[in-house]
């Protein structure tokens, strides 16, 4: 038994000092569920180096949030999520917000985040039904959720139809996950409201199947089609439906599906698809000349600095942004610079992000301004239509923000928060 | 030396037919047993609890189950991560239907909702075998999966498809659901695995299990001396799905607590590693199951936090190498070792029993 007993003792040994060796520090601990790798690398890796840049940025400018350095440890995730889970529990400790970038973690976390008191921000992903304060204390969705995305895709439809979209066909490709099928609900409802019909097509996992799929378009000729993907499963149905011809205006991703690596490989078949966005892309912010000098002219960029000004980097530096508005705001209230996860939650509940403010953070024109408060955790809901330029090699935005059905959306929200509430039996806030 | 079995004689058949016949082995595992029940809950934290025992007590069921199968029975199978869907599935509508029941009962009977699963999928093992037999086994696992997509009742008409566990208590402390306590899920996932394992030992060692392995080792010559392929066959499958249901059931209620059915219960996440886990470990082995589900589940979190915390690597650095260093780990086991890790340990202990003077 001696050695077994002995390799035992050693694992454990072993792994226990791996689990419990991160160093307490007053700093500002902001955990990282990245994924460099795997399926949704792709999308993961800009995304992760705008926060990264962002963080740097600001422990190099400021010396951190009102003096407290930021620390940002990151953990890989691949997207999966039992990994998520356990990056969550060894990074909890102290953590003032979880950015999962994964709405099935999401939906992981919203119940342990909850007892375990940690922020969760899900920006602009997650479950939708988050939005609603009174039931999702520590869960955050601004600035628009899924539900918001779906009509406000169905507004722009209707828009280019002259407000009567009767008898059209509208598919839906998503990703089958709890993440694509976030929209189906509110299309349903939509649906009937506008009296279009609404055609389903889950991609499974991780998405590089996708002919049957697209033969299928081919053949019921679909007068558009909306798209929740991620990933390589981006890539492929963009290559896809240029592969059929399908008119690409008349294809319009959430803005998840939106950004250059899923484009980029589609080569010119790629020009006109249109995509939904709530943050601006390009370079010319007042934020981006700050990176560029605390931190990629220093050398310190994340990663190979490629993917600078692009739309997930971009977002990246919006989520960021978000979050360490929500410490300073924290700190605001609370009168000191040490809060705890507790003081930052309310922090985030009181971010208020308008016009002003963002230019001062160098965020001018940069997102719709938007405000959380005690009942509403999905911020204002203004998303915009960008379009892509094959050619230019360039997203360009072809609408303003515009919001989406609130008449349907939030009766939705309501009804499904409160399902929740009485499920896990929690009080109402906010009264 | 250490292994000395010189002077431990035995005069009844009792102690002849122990589960373990040496004494050294006896006391090791009730030093095991004590340091499980009544060491490792008054220290557990959420991280040990979360990331690390619970998977492990988890992964370890379902090996077994698939070992009794596989290993025992010698039918393949990759329908793994739907017998654990249907388990996990079983417990979701059970707990929504019956809100008072005990989770104990719950999770008991969601194992015997998958049992009889596991016999309607195993009808086929009566004509096909090896390759052909895996094969049909994987379109359970495909159909089970696009099922629990498709009909919404299932999942309780939810918008996304998610199932979400609600708490539930066990003497007054809650064992499922976001509040459940380190110390109570754990005890609560070993002591299925305690209880169900020794109960999978004596199954093995007794009649149902001798005639599993006659038809492993040649089917038409235990049809012959009597062996009835059909019941022997199907009780395989039930019972080997009634261990997988118990750990579907847990890995839904206690581990994740709320999942989806296509992410958590893929083929890739669920029904390979639980196969590799008993190539690994041991095919037919009790020990190789706990050794495979240590291998597959915990060795990549320990690569990963020695390359992260004790190393310093980036985060991404660290996954690259642990994909590496995990796949080369398995190679060379099994180059070194085809029977598994257990057999690793019997080799160990035979040369434990000779030395210091081997001959």
């Amino acid at each position: 038994m001696g050695l077994k007993k002995m390799m035992v003792g050693l694992l454990g040994s072993v792994i226990a000092i791996g689990g419990f060796l991160e160093v307490a520090t007053a700093d500002l601990k902001f955990p990282m569920l990245v994924y460099r790798t795997g399926a949704y690398a792709p999308n993961g890796i800009p995304n992760a180096d705008g926060f990264v840049d962002y963080y740097k940025m600001i422990n190099a400018r400021d010396g951190g949030i009102g003096g407290e350095k930021i620390v940002f440890p990151e953990c890989e995730t691949g997207y999966k999520t039992q990994v998520g889970v356990e990056c969550y529990e060894k990074h909890k400790e102290n953590a003032m917000v979880f950015q999962p970038m994964s709405t099935g973690i999401t939906y992981q976390l919203i119940p342990k985040a909850s007892a375990d008191g940690v922020t969760v921000y899900s920006t602009g992903y997650g479950r939708t039904s988050a939005k609603n304060g009174k039931v999702f204390k520590w869960i955050f969705n601004a600035p628009a959720t899924y539900w918001d995305g779906a009509s406000i895709a169905v507004r722009h439809i209707l828009k280019q139809n002259m407000g009567n979209i009767k008898g059209k066909k509208i598919a839906l490709v998503y990703h089958n996950s709890a993440y694509g099928k976030e929209p189906i609900r509110t299309l349903q409802v939509l649906a009937k409201k506008h009296g279009y019909k609404l055609m389903l097509l889950p991609v499974d996992h991780p998405g590089q199947e996708q002919k049957a799929t697209w033969l299928k378009i081919r053949k019921q000729r679909p007068n558009y089609v909306l798209m929740w993907g991620w990933g390589v499963m981006n890539q492929v149905a963009i290559k896809q439906a240029a592969s059929i011809k399908f008119p690409m205006e008349n294809f319009i991703g959430i803005w998840w599906s939106g950004s250059e690596n899923d484009v980029m490989p589609a080569g010119a078949g790629a020009n006109g698809y249109k995509a939904l966005t709530f943050n601006a892309p390009g370079t010319d912010y007042q934020v981006h000349k700050d990176i560029k000098k605390y931190v990629h002219d220093k050398g310190q960029a994340s990663g190979d600095g490629s993917h600078f000004g692009t739309v997930l980097y971009n977002r990246g530096l919006f989520q960021a942004m978000v979050q360490v508005e929500a410490a300073r705001v924290a700190q605001k209230i609370h009168g000191t610079s040490k809060i705890t996860p507790a003081m930052y939650r309310d922090g985030m509940e009181n971010v208020d992000l308008n016009a002003k403010r963002m230019e001062e953070l160098g965020f001018k024109n940069f997102a719709p301004p938007f405000k959380n408060t005690c009942e509403n955790h999905g911020g204002s809901g203004l998303a915009a239509v960008q379009q892509w330029d094959a050619k230019a090699k360039k997203w360009n935005m072809i609408t303003e923000y515009m919001y989406g059905d609130s008449e349907v959306v939030d009766k939705l929200i309501a009804e499904d928060s409160t399902k929740y509430a009485k499920e896990q039996k929690i009080a109402m806030r906010c009264n | 030396m250490i292994y000395k079995e010189t002077g431990q004689f035995k005069s009844t058949y009792e102690s002849d037919h122990s589960i373990f016949p040496l004494i050294q082995d006896k006391i090791a595992f009730n030093i095991l047993m004590l340091v499980a029940f009544l060491v490792v809950p008054f220290f557990i934290d959420s991280y040990w609890e979360k990331a690390i025992l619970i998977p492990f007590l988890i992964y370890s069921m379902a090996a077994i189950g698939l070992n009794i199968l596989t290993g025992y029975c010698g039918q393949v199978s990759l329908g793994t991560g739907g017998f654990m869907a249907v388990g996990a599935f079983a417990t979701y509508k059970i707990m929504t239907f019956f809100p008072e029941l005990n989770i104990m009962i719950i999770v008991l009977l969601s194992g015997v909702i998958t049992a009889f699963v596991g016999i309607l999928f195993g009808l086929p093992s009566l004509r096909i075998k090896g390759f052909y037999l895996a094969v049909a086994t994987l379109a359970s696992q495909f159909f089970i999966i696009w099922l629990f997509n498709k009909v919404p009742w299932f999942y309780n008409y939810s918008d996304t498809g998610q199932i979400t566990v609600s708490e539930r208590t066990m003497f007054g402390v809650a064992v499922t659901g976001a509040n459940a306590p380190p110390y109570a899920t754990y005890l609560f996932c070993l002591i299925l695995v305690v209880v169900l394992g020794f109960a999978a030992k004596n199954m093995i060692r007794s009649k149902i299990g001798r005639s599993w392995m006659a038809i492993r080792d040649m089917d038409i010559a235990a049809e012959i001396i009597g062996v009835p392929p059909l019941k022997t066959k199907l009780s395989a499958f039930a019972i080997s799905s009634f261990y997988i249901g118990i750990a579907g059931s847990l890995y839904f209620a206690v581990y994740l607590g709320a999942l989806e059915v296509t992410e958590s219960f893929d083929i890739m996440a669920i029904s390979f590693p639980v196969l590799f886990m008993i190539i690994i470990g041991g095919l037919g082995s009790m020990l190789g199951s706990f050794l495979g589900a240590a291998f597959i589940v915990l060795l990549p979190i320990f690569l990963k936090n020695v390359m992260v915390d004790l190393i310093g690597l980036s985060a991404v650095t660290a996954k690259h190498f642990e994909i590496t260093i995990w796949g080369l780990l398995m190679v060379v086991f099994l180059i070194l070792e085809p029977h598994g890790l257990a057999r690793l340990w019997s080799i160990a202990k035979e040369k434990l029993r000779k030395w210091p003077f081997p001959y």
